[in-house]
């Protein structure tokens, strides 16, 4: 069987995994959103303590490696969970361990986008009667979350990566399923060729919808400006 | 000015007493007090570094003054208990640098106080923004962003901005002093038409023309205190302070008359 029929052959087991691979990356990559925005607000608004806490988060999940982050999760979590009566699965564990971690890079990019607008925003949000709160509601994130995107869609960019680390946990994704078919066939070369494009696939079109979500949110003046590229 | 308007002169809508503030080191502010009758305004020159600019952000908070008090007719903004918010909705604050936000129309730089602090619905924003934005001029660049304005343009917006809230004192921190020469008038002129409509305005500015035909009053601030007060013809012919006549001088060789 030459190349392509191969290929053609072991892509619809491949493609199913990569629905897992989707899943694990969209999970972890919008939980580490959602942490991640409260991190860095943390970081640069609030007050010494939870300063002290924030960047003690981040230091820890940059500092450690992520496979053993996920490893501590997956063995740690359920056991923990169970004993309070929660039933967590495998993919819930996997988007736990590595949101978490996604959440600490993610942090840092938006702590630096909220900290290069400049404080004049603040005094005349402020002086408008608009609260703090509000006024990070309305005026810093609006501008920060627009600023970012170019740095965040790296960090989309690895988690679709990283989320073959998954595979340590046993989480039929597209590089687990991809060693599993290495094996039967003994076309171990092949196969990991055939992976490796989907990956580059995934990431191209997500590239792309990032570029066309870079250009909605432009606003003259805000941010680089980002003809040439 | 005040003659014309005796049923507004009724009580101080401003009043400072015994401010002090320090950065560190440097104690900027030493002791300021002065109050103002509601719809005048009061021009405050002055050396810079002198705590004019910081005088105003204590006024509404923005920074937070280390002693004294600051009453808005009679509630006492300096007062732990009063809702800043509330009272910076109702005290306009026009900045030298303008501080559009970035990301917001004109007109949504205008509305959003309304809609955001007074909960007014869109339309009723909306409605209200355009008004403002026709007082200073600027209905045609409603849809503009502030990148896309002149700074002439943007400091009007920014008055427009301030003026949605209707506020009962507008302070303005050197309103024109980042502009460019030929952009300074259109900002006067709205300033000019602001006081003759009876706003209470707190002014620093080195603008003296503006000084000395608008306002009710001068104050000279220098090393954190004010060294003089007095009505323009008198600031202006007569001064009393030595230090006062020094820098007058000194700006009229700088500025013209």
């Amino acid at each position: 069987m030459g190349f392509f029929a191969f290929a053609w052959s072991i892509l619809p087991d491949l493609l199913h995994a990569t629905r897992m691979t989707l899943w694990i990356t969209s999970g972890s990559i919008v939980l580490g959103f959602l942490v991640g925005i409260f991190l860095a607000l943390g970081r640069v608004y609030g007050p010494r303590p939870i300063r002290w806490l924030t960047g003690g988060y981040i230091q820890f999940f940059r500092g450690t490696p992520l496979l053993v982050q996920l490893l501590v999760v997956y063995y740690g979590l359920p056991p923990y969970l169970a004993s309070l009566g929660i039933q967590i699965s495998p993919l819930a564990a996997a988007i736990i361990g590595l949101g978490l971690n996604s959440a600490a890079y993610q942090a840092e990019y938006f702590r630096g986008a909220v900290q290069s607008i400049q404080s004049g925003q603040m005094m005349a949000a402020r002086s408008v009667g608009l609260s703090r709160v509000r006024a990070i509601r309305y005026v810093i994130l609006p501008q920060a979350l627009r600023l970012v995107i170019p740095s965040w869609s790296n960090e989309l960019i690895y988690s679709i990566k990283y989320s073959s680390l998954a595979y340590f946990v046993s989480l039929t994704e597209l590089t687990f399923v991809g060693k599993k078919i290495a094996l039967h066939t003994a076309r171990t070369f092949e196969t990991y060729v055939v992976v490796a494009a989907i990956y580059l696939v995934i990431v191209l079109i997500v590239s792309r919808l990032l570029w066309m979500l870079e250009q909605r949110a432009r606003i003259p003046g805000l941010g680089v400006p980002t003809e040439h590229r | 000015m005040n003659e014309q308007h005796p049923s507004r002169s009724d009580g101080a809508i401003l009043r400072v007493e015994g401010l002090h503030k320090s950065y560190g080191d440097n104690h900027v502010l030493r002791g300021v007090s002065m109050q103002m009758r509601r719809g005048e305004t009061v021009v405050v020159i002055g050396p810079s570094g002198t705590g004019k600019s910081t005088l105003l952000r204590c006024i509404n908070q923005l920074s937070v003054p280390d002693r004294g008090r600051v009453w808005l007719g009679d509630r006492e903004i300096t007062c732990k208990k009063q809702n800043i918010n509330c009272l910076r909705a109702e005290i306009g604050f026009v900045f030298q640098n303008f501080n559009l936000f970035t990301h917001l129309t004109a007109l949504a730089n205008v509305r959003i106080g309304p809609m955001k602090v007074k909960g007014l619905k869109k339309a009723a924003a909306t409605e209200l923004a355009m008004d403002e934005l026709a007082r200073v001029g600027l209905s045609d660049k409603a849809d503009a962003y502030p990148a896309e304005l002149s700074g002439g343009q943007q400091q009007r917006v920014s008055i427009a901005r301030a003026l949605a809230m209707s506020p009962q004192l507008m302070l303005f921190d050197e309103p024109t002093s980042a502009l460019d020469p030929e952009l300074i008038g259109e900002v006067l002129d709205v300033m000019v038409s602001l006081a003759k409509e009876g706003m209470t305005m707190l002014v620093v500015s080195h603008e003296m023309g503006f000084a000395r035909s608008v306002s009710d009053s001068i104050i000279f601030m220098e090393g954190g205190v004010i060294l003089e007060q007095g009505p323009p013809e008198e600031f202006f012919t007569a001064p009393k302070e030595e230090r006062t006549r020094v820098f007058l001088s000194k700006i009229t060789e700088l500025y013209g008359e």
